[in-house]
Parts: structure tokens; C-alpha cells; sequence
């Protein structure tokens, strides 16, 4: 498929101010604890302050006698509310083990924060006093923190498991058998790196909320619930409660941000259904922040250990990759697929041969569950190959920009089938990169780095960069079925034209900050030829927006904007036939442009959509055959994945006194294909970027020997504010997607993609004269004066 | 995020604060700016059963110029001391060091009694008292009494106020035109320290003290005796942590924090003898 049309953009492509805004900065926008649901009972869920286990006993009588508790129960008490475990959607591979995992556990807990009694009462300081009146005796076990320490089945934590590895999976791809082993041995370079993605907790602004308000008869359940994914979790929920699915209604409001940690189908969610059931009552539930901390999934968790090999030139001739994942104590609704989506991508945007070695063995730990976070395994794959060229580049002792050069796949080779068999749809590199180069004033930064880098000087300069692929708009629904996904990747867009002109847009996918409101009204204006403001959007409610799948992994443009278009085109056809047969012509003879239809050389002759869709409606006069009212229902499953991609720079000053990362200048030149709305795009830049950085310097899950997280609140668990990272200088290149009409890619992950490697290359880079070649994440100014001693030392201190 | 139940009473002058917080005894708190209380609470860390609030008490907010001092009301906010002419011209290192007391919604809140009566080692106003040789001022159901900076600070959270005793003046001495640094040093501006040093320093004589080096702020006093010695900066910034017992914590291991001291110590110096 290529662009049908390129005609002169009015809407798309313009900074319209999103339509979201007002109600959320005048704080008019409801979010779930916002509703005012009467006579909701509150919940409270008690979590294990141990990460590993037995429940001996728990005595609820005290809890039950404080005012306006209603009841409390243990997971034993609720065992027959559950028609089946929570869910995984994603069984990687057929022997991949998966422990039964209910919302509140049974007779064992498996890492602090796992739920052990629910508590029911009229109001939430009831609930939360009931909370420490609740007599639990446990019986301690060895907790399994480390991930290599799990992988040697010393403490096995699901014991019916016989094993803390969940599965192996493999992805091998050889032109010849053996030729990655034959080409690590004919190397003139090569190099062995291991590095560590530490955990990160998304920390969505809004932490997750909750009402389920069961129906006065006849069964029906709504659940409102701060979640991205309102489509999944009504079938997951309806399956798990052993509910009928027409019977669940799921409404996600306004959403404070997700990144990934509320694509997930949640131990209250079901909770607050089964008791809502139980007690026919509406039953809501807010998480604190320390709750937030633990029992939200967490993101990243992975050792990687990464092997590139390279002829005399530096060209790539073979990668061979081990990851050991992390998933935590239990798998969530997508845990195990985290790593597989980073998968193809630790050839970064290199051209290479088919020799390529990849594994991933992922293992329980007595730890929160980790899941999809912003980026989802691409960040990791990423972080990983970027950070082995620079290796590359310091082992051949040339620079890194002159050995991506090298690797780079040339514009000229796409569409570029990969050694994977994905094809990439399109891209420059080069040009992405170059722009970058300049925008940074590269040579004018090495020159001033010469001077100020000597022997002796304390303030040390150093530029880095990344270069990268995201591989998203996730997906084409065949590629899911090779990967054992248990759902498709297509979305569903409904657009109806009403009697006055007014357009309905339904989408299917569920924004939660992304801007969908605006950037889907542009798309439908710009198609339709009316104003953006005349376009409502309906979405994140299962009654309205029946069919979905809603929004994660970059992929609500390139698959739900697409869909929208599809359907604009439906409805403009179907006016078209009106119009030729109410203007007495064929309807090849006629053109639509601005949103009127006239006939081609008469244009006297014309009719405007608004004439038509109330002609549409009257149904006074239409073609035989032709049913009343304009309307398109379209599912879009996409051919292809979108890839995005660019290079990002940065200059940092290192104070190697104190360790201090100064991040002086960071240039982010991201290409995603045609902007819908490029305010909207510097925004996820601008958040995408923020958040790479947090990785790269401020953020880490920080857990002890027993598993007790140490970072559970935001005065420990850094996350950076505006004043806390630089200005961040945003460019774009245009090369359009092939695959879809508007020549659109993702954006939603880019800057996330791009940021951390490009911050620690950055450290690396400046410390490189001390002899520096490596950096931990998150560099602290501690971290970092630590690795300065080892480096000038000689060794460990 | 939701306290434990506590009661309530609001009193309009320090001496009904006092007879408030003598007949509740130790379970009261008196609420001021709130901005380290009830963070405690809402973890449920502090449970107290009574708060006295003396948000309102009036005539506890005030800056002073009383000859050789200033005088500071204890309710007085930290904006209102980052702003102060009077401090600016007359102790200009407390001025600069409330301008680093968390963000600004903190600072419009929070008062620099609160953050002394509190004697969190970590915070930036107690160090910067101490460096200042200031005089504190407690009224109990005895009447007024002053304590030194010096004597004040007794141990972690804790110090000489009794249960039934307020904080309701800081008497700093006036600067003299003293060079002066406050040097903060931590991973986000809204951060408390990590390491901080509060100095100043007028020809063979200096003042520092630290932030966040052991249980309570830490009056280096090695590092004045070098000064007046006569001994280089650096030599005397090598002794920062001599009276220092710092801990361990998710952002600095002691070692760090003693090294980290005295790199800041000998910063904050050569600041302050510019």
C-alpha cells in the first residue's frame, strides 16, 4: 500500500491546543476517586510485609468490631469466587510455566505487597483502621531477590513449579548453521558486555482507582477503573469472575498517565467486582502511594549480556545476546512478553547478517510483578546495542558516530527486510543522526572538550548519543499469533456524520494523556472537511465503544488514527453515492474536497456533506438500495509495525569531585512519520525524554536481601521534576510510513528509547580519560564517583 | 494515606498553647506549617492523639532588627525569611539557605520554628542557626528561657524543648559582613541534603556546620579551630567530618558523606573568603 493521496494538509500537521486541557488544569476533568457513587463501601486491601511466606493463621475478630467495618476477608474465603486465576495473555512459550495467581493469596505470599485480606467498610478510615486490627501469623521464608541467585533453584518459590525459570525463549537466526559461532571466530573485533536494567516503578501521577457499581437488576456490573486497556480488562474480568462479558461494563474517566502500569488486569479490579456482587453494593478502592509503589507492576528488571563481533572495518558481522528477565513473583497480564518485544531489536539500526543468537530465560523472584513499562523490552534492546558500539568503537579506538556510520542501514536499503524477516518500513539514519551532529555543534563540543578535559581539571565534558528503532504500532495480529499472543492488533474506529453536521468519532483505543481527543478530531476534520471543534471524540467506555484494544506499545496513531481514516473514507463513499444520485450524476464524475462534493468541471454543481447527512437521515431521497444515515464501522488490523526512529545527543559536565551528572544540552531529533499534531509530538518527546533520563540517573527500585523495598515513597524514589533535567531541544525528520494512508508513525516511546543510553554514553564519555569504560544505571553522583575510584585505582574499592 | 484518628484544638496565643499542650501531655503535637508533621502522620510513623494548631497564634510572625541580633518569630515562613530585607542585609547566609528548603509550595507553607523544633538533621535551617551561633527562645509553663544552637540539638529528632515548652524566637546575630556559602548538595532541588554545609567566614575566623551528617546538624568545629589557626583551606576542610557520625543511607554510604563533607566544606569556604 502506498499514500493514496498528498493533497495539502489544512488540519493535520497544525499545533492545535489540545481540547483536553481545560478540564484538566481547571480540575473539571473527573478521575475515578472523583465520582461520587452513594452508598459505596470502601476497600482496603491488608499486603504481606513479607516477601516470602506462609500464612499460618489470621485472626480478623478485632478488625470486624471497629465502626463501619463490614466484613473482611482472606484469600481462603474468596477461593470460590473466582471462576479462574488472573490473567496472562501471553504464554510466550508452550512449556512456559505460569503459577496460579489469585487476587488475594491462599496459603503463601510471595513478595511485599502481595494482598492477604480485604477489608469492607462504609468509609475509608474504617477500611485503613481495620488494616493494622488484623492478627497475621506468618512463618518466614528465604526470599529469592536476585535474579542469577533464582536461576540456580537454590529456594524455589512456587514449589508445584519444581523451577523459578518460567521459560526459555530463543531466537535464533543463521544464513548457514553455526555461522554466528564462525563469525565470533573470524572477528577482527569483538566484545562481551554485560549490563543491568534496574527496575523502575512507572509512577503514574495518578495512582490507580477503582468503583464497581453492580446494576439494581439483572446482574450487570460497571466498573470504572483508572486503567488503559477498558476493552481487555471487561473480557478478562467477566472471564475470571465467571461472569457472561455482555454483562461487564468497564469505564475508564480521565486517566493521570499509565506508561504501561495500568495495561494490566488487577487484583482490585476483580476484588471490588466480586464483593460489589457479594454485597450488592457499589465498592471503590484507591491505591496510596506506598501501595502504588508495590502492588502496581513494575517495569524493566532484566541482565543482559551482549556479544558483538565486527570485521576489520567495524561492520557487524554477528550479535549473540543472553537475558535473564525478572518477572517478579507472578506473571501479569503481559509479563512474560516484555523481553520478546526487545527481542528483535538488539541489532539496533544496524545493517547485519543473519547471525544472530538470541535468549531470553526469565525467572520468578520474590519481587513485584514487572510488566509493560513505557518502551516495553525495546528500551532495554536499545540500551544495550548502543552501548556495545560504543564499546565496539572504544575497542577499535575509532568514534562511535564514524562505526555507526559504518553500520547504519542506508535509506536507499528500505523497505529493509531484517535478519528477522520484519520488515522495516522506512527510514534515514544518516540524516537523523547528521541533524543531530549539528544541532549539538559536535566539533565545536569535541574542540572545547579538548581543553577543558586535561589532567587535573574536575569538570569534565563528555558527549553522547543513541541512535534507535521503535518497533510499534503494535501489531499486525498474524505477527502476534507467531508470538502466542492471545489477542489481535487491530483497532475499531466508528465515525457517524448526525443530521446537523456534527461528527461522532468512536474509538476503540483509551487515552490517558496522549491528546487523542484533539489529534483524532484533526483526523476526522482533515478527511471529512469540517472544523476540528465539530468533531466529538467517545472512547474508554465499553458501552459506547463496544469494540477495542485500546492503548499501550505506541500503537493508538498507526493503528486507531489509521482506522479512524478508514472509516472517514467509508462514510465519504457512501455520501458520494447520495450525492451523485441527488445531483443526477455518476459518481466518478464527482470530487470532494473541503467538504463538499461537486461535479468535476461544473462546480455549480455541488452539494456540502451537511446537505447529505441530513438527506441521509430524512431518507427522503435515496439511491435504491442505499440505507438511511452516515456511519462507517471500521477494524483496522495494521500490515506492518511502524518504526519510528532518530538519534538523540547530549553534552553532560561531570563534577568528579562529587560525582555530579550536569546534562548541559540535549538534542532529541526523532522521525515518526507525518505529525498529526507536532505540539502533541514535543509533548511525548519532551515526557518520553524525561523519563529515559530518570532511568539513566535518578530512578531504580531499590530492594534489601529480603526483599523489602526501600524506595516506597517519592522522597526516596527519585523521579525527576522539571527543574531536575535540562531544556530538551526537539527536531523532527519526515519520512513517512509506506504502510498506512497518513505516512504515520508512533511517538509515544521514542524519547524513552532514546534518553538513557544516550545520557550514560555521555558519563562514559567524559570519564573515558580516567579510564571509565563502564556505568551503572542510575548513574548517582555515588555511583559514578565510586566508578571514577575503581577506574583511577585500578580496582574495586 | 489516611491519618489515625487525633483531636483537634486550635489555640490563639503561645501561653494557650502551652496550657493546651500541658493538659494533654505528650501525646499532643503542636501543628504549624505541618510540612514535617503530617507527612509522619499520613505513613502513620506519628500517631498523635491531640493536635494543638498555632498556625494561628498571632504575633509569632515577624523579622526584627534589635541591635546586635534579629530577631525571628518562630512562625514566621521560610518565604517570608528568603525575601527579608532585614536578613538580607544583616544575615544573609539564613536567607539564601531557607530559599533551598524544598520547593516553593513547602516554603510558603512551612515555618522556620517548625523546621528547628522538628531538629531533623537533614533539614538546611537548624545547620545554618548553629553555624550562625544563634539563641533560641522557648516558652513554657514557667515562663521564657534561651538556649544556645549548640545545646539544643540532643539526638535524632530530639531536642532540648521539654513536652510543655514552644519554640517561639530565633535570635541570629547579625553577620557583620561576614563571606558566607551554603552549599547544598543533593540528586533533585527539592530534595533534602544529602551532604550540606552552611559556613562564613570574616579573616581568622569561620563558622560551618553541617547538614545531614550524623543524628542532629554538626557544628564542625575542627574546621573553625583550623581557620583560626591560621591553617589553608584545605587542610582545614580535610577535617569536616571530625565531628561528624553520618549514616548510611540509599544515597551515600558514610564514606561518601565524610568525603562528600569535606569537598563541600573546602568549597563553601573558598566561596566565602571571595
Amino acid at each position: 500500500m502506498t499514500i493514496t493521496e498528498n493533497k495539502p494538509s489544512k488540519i493535520i500537521g497544525t499545533r492545535l491546543l489540545r481540547r483536553e486541557d481545560p478540564p484538566l488544569l481547571t480540575g473539571e476533568a473527573k478521575f475515578t476517586n472523583d465520582l461520587n457513587i452513594p452508598g459505596a463501601l470502601h476497600l482496603s486491601v491488608l499486603r504481606s510485609p513479607y516477601a516470602h511466606a506462609k500464612i499460618k493463621s489470621i485472626d480478623v475478630s478485632a478488625a470486624l468490631k471497629i465502626a463501619g467495618v463490614v466484613a473482611v476477608y482472606t484469600g481462603k474465603d474468596l477461593q470460590t469466587s473466582w471462576a479462574a486465576p488472573m490473567p496472562c495473555a501471553w504464554a510466550v512459550t508452550t512449556d512456559m510455566k505460569n503459577p496460579a495467581h489469585y487476587p488475594l493469596a491462599i496459603d503463601k505470599v510471595c513478595y511485599v505487597g502481595d494482598g492477604v485480606a480485604a477489608v469492607l467498610a462504609t468509609n475509608e478510615t474504617a477500611s485503613r483502621d481495620a488494616l493494622d486490627a488484623i492478627d497475621v501469623q506468618y512463618e518466614p521464608l528465604k526470599a529469592v531477590v536476585d535474579l542469577e541467585d533464582s536461576l540456580s533453584d537454590k529456594n524455589v518459590i512456587h514449589s508445584d513449579l519444581g523451577t523459578n525459570k518460567s521459560y526459555t525463549w530463543p531466537l535464533l537466526v543463521e544464513e548457514t548453521p553455526g555461522c554466528v559461532e564462525q563469525a565470533f571466530k573470524k572477528a577482527k573485533y569483538k566484545i562481551k558486555e554485560r549490563y543491568v536494567q534496574q527496575r523502575l516503578i512507572p509512577m503514574a501521577m495518578e495512582p490507580r482507582a477503582i468503583v464497581a457499581v453492580p446494576q439494581p437488576f439483572g446482574g450487570d456490573i460497571t466498573l470504572y477503573s483508572s486503567t488503559q486497556i477498558p476493552h481487555i480488562l471487561k473480557v478478562m474480568s467477566a472471564i475470571t469472575l465467571g461472569i457472561p462479558e455482555h454483562q461487564v461494563r468497564v469505564v475508564a474517566p480521565s486517566v493521570g498517565g499509565g506508561f504501561g502500569s495500568k495495561l494490566n488486569v488487577y487484583a482490585e479490579e476483580l476484588l471490588c467486582m466480586a464483593l460489589a456482587r457479594k454485597h450488592n453494593a457499589p465498592v471503590r478502592w484507591v491505591e496510596e502511594r506506598s501501595e502504588n509503589s508495590q502492588a502496581t507492576i513494575q517495569g524493566r528488571g532484566q541482565i543482559q549480556h551482549v556479544e558483538l563481533a565486527a570485521d576489520e572495518n567495524g561492520k557487524i558481522t554477528a550479535v549473540r545476546v543472553r537475558i535473564i528477565g525478572d518477572m517478579g513473583a507472578y506473571l501479569q497480564l503481559v509479563t512474560p512478553g516484555v523481553p520478546i518485544l526487545g527481542a528483535f531489536l538488539y541489532a539496533g539500526v544496524y545493517d547485519i547478517p543473519k547471525a544472530y543468537d538470541f535468549s531470553c530465560t526469565s525467572v520468578f523472584t520474590n519481587l513485584t510483578p514487572t510488566d509493560a513499562y513505557r518502551g516495553a523490552g525495546r528500551p532495554e534492546a536499545t540500551y544495550a546495542i548502543e552501548m556495545g558500539i560504543e564499546a565496539l568503537a572504544r575497542e577499535m579506538k575509532i568514534d562511535s558516530f564514524e562505526l555507526r556510520k559504518r553500520n547504519y542501514i542506508k535509506k536507499e536499503q528500505f523497505p529493509y527486510t531484517a535478519f528477522s524477516g520484519l520488515t522495516y518500513d522506512s527510514g534515514d539514519h544518516l540524516l537523523a543522526a547528521e541533524k543531530a551532529a549539528k544541532m549539538t555543534d559536535l566539533a565545536g563540543v569535541r574542540a572545547q572538550q579538548k581543553k577543558q578535559n586535561v589532567a587535573g581539571a574536575t569538570k569534565l565534558l563528555g558527549v553522547g548519543m543513541s541512535s534507535y528503532f521503535e518497533m510499534c504500532g503494535l501489531a499486525p495480529s498474524r505477527v502476534l499469533a507467531s508470538l502466542n499472543y492471545s489477542a489481535g492488533g487491530w483497532e475499531s474506529a466508528t465515525v457517524r456524520v448526525l443530521p446537523t453536521n456534527k461528527v461522532q468519532v468512536i474509538t476503540g483505543t483509551s487515552p490517558h494523556g496522549q491528546g487523542h481527543e484533539t489529534s483524532w478530531a484533526m483526523i476526522a476534520a482533515e478527511k471529512l472537511g469540517v472544523a476540528p471543534e465539530d468533531v466529538d471524540v467517545l472512547h474508554s467506555d465499553t458501552a459506547i465503544s463496544p469494540l477495542g484494544l485500546d492503548t499501550y506499545g505506541s500503537r493508538s496513531l498507526a493503528v486507531g488514527g489509521i482506522a479512524i481514516a478508514l472509516a472517514c473514507d467509508k462514510v465519504i463513499e457512501k455520501a458520494k453515492l447520495i450525492a451523485a444520485h441527488q445531483l443526477e450524476c455518476a459518481s466518478e464524475d464527482l470530487q470532494f474536497e473541503n467538504g463538499t462534493f461537486s461535479v468535476k468541471g461544473s462546480p455549480d454543481r455541488a452539494l456540502p456533506l451537511a446537505a447529505i447527512a441530513f438527506g441521509a437521515f430524512t431518507a427522503h431521497n435515496l439511491p435504491d438500495g442505499c440505507e438511511p444515515n452516515l456511519e462507517a464501522q471500521v477494524s483496522y488490523d495494521p500490515p506492518n509495525f511502524s518504526w519510528p526512529f532518530g538519534t538523540h545527543m547530549c553534552v553532560v559536565e561531570v563534577d568528579t569531585e562529587t560525582g555530579a551528572v550536569e546534562i548541559l544540552k540535549y538534542i532529541a531529533v526523532d522521525d515518526c512519520g507525518n505529525q498529526i499534531n507536532p505540539l502533541i509530538v514535543e509533548g511525548q518527546v519532551h515526557g518520553g525524554v524525561v523519563q529515559g533520563i530518570a532511568q539513566a540517573l535518578f530512578e531504580e527500585a531499590v530492594y534489601d536481601m529480603d526483599g523489602n523495598l526501600k524506595t516506597t515513597t517519592l522522597a526516596e524514589y527519585l523521579v525527576p521534576a522539571a527543574c531536575d533535567v535540562p531544556a530538551i531541544t526537539t527536531a523532527h525528520t519526515v519520512t513517512p510510513s509506506p504502510t498506512n494512508q497518513l505516512g504515520v508513525k508512533g511517538i509515544g516511546e521514542a524519547g524513552t528509547i532514546g534518553a538513557a543510553p544516550t545520557v550514560i554514553t555521555a558519563i562514559i564519555d567524559a570519564l573515558s580519560s580516567l579510564g571509565v569504560k563502564t556505568m551503572a544505571m542510575p548513574a548517582s553522583p555515588q555511583t559514578v564517583w565510586k566508578t571514577i575510584n575503581e577506574a583511577t585505582s585500578g580496582g574495586k574499592q | 494515606m489516611i491519618p489515625a484518628a487525633f483531636d483537634y484544638k486550635r489555640a490563639s496565643s503561645a501561653a494557650e498553647a502551652i496550657s493546651l499542650v500541658s493538659e494533654f501531655g505528650s501525646d499532643a503535637k503542636f501543628l504549624a506549617g505541618g510540612h514535617s508533621l503530617l507527612p509522619l502522620m499520613k505513613l502513620r510513623l506519628a500517631q498523635p492523639s491531640m493536635l494543638i494548631d498555632i498556625g494561628r497564634v498571632k504575633d509569632l510572625s515577624y523579622i526584627k532588627d534589635v541591635g546586635d541580633h534579629i530577631a525571628i518569630g518562630a512562625l514566621t515562613r521560610h518565604m517570608d525569611v528568603e525575601t527579608s530585607k532585614v536578613l538580607l542585609e544583616h544575615a544573609p547566609l539564613l536567607s539564601h539557605a531557607a530559599g533551598h528548603v524544598g520547593d516553593a509550595q513547602v516554603r510558603h507553607r512551612g515555618t522556620i520554628g517548625g523546621s528547628i523544633a522538628h531538629a531533623d538533621p537533614a533539614s538546611d535551617l537548624p545547620a545554618t542557626t548553629l553555624a550562625l551561633g544563634a539563641t533560641y527562645v522557648v516558652q513554657g509553663p514557667k515562663g521564657k528561657r534561651e538556649i544556645a544552637a549548640a545545646n539544643f540539638y540532643k539526638g535524632f529528632l530530639e531536642s532540648d524543648l521539654a513536652a510543655d515548652e514552644m519554640l517561639i524566637e530565633i535570635r541570629v546575630p547579625k553577620m557583620q559582613g561576614a563571606g558566607w556559602s551554603f552549599q547544598k548538595f543533593n540528586r533533585r532541588a527539592q530534595d533534602w541534603a544529602i551532604v550540606g554545609v552552611a559556613a562564613w567566614r570574616r579573616k581568622g575566623e569561620a563558622g560551618v556546620a553541617l547538614v545531614n551528617m550524623g543524628s542532629t546538624p554538626i557544628l564542625a568545629t575542627s574546621v573553625s579551630n583550623a581557620i583560626a589557626k591560621g591553617a589553608s583551606i584545605s587542610d582545614a576542610a580535610a577535617m569536616a567530618s571530625n565531628e561528624a557520625d553520618p549514616q548510611n543511607d540509599l544515597n551515600a554510604s558514610t564514606v561518601y558523606r565524610k568525603h562528600l563533607a569535606s569537598v563541600l566544606v573546602r568549597r563553601a569556604l573558598e566561596a566565602a573568603s571571595k
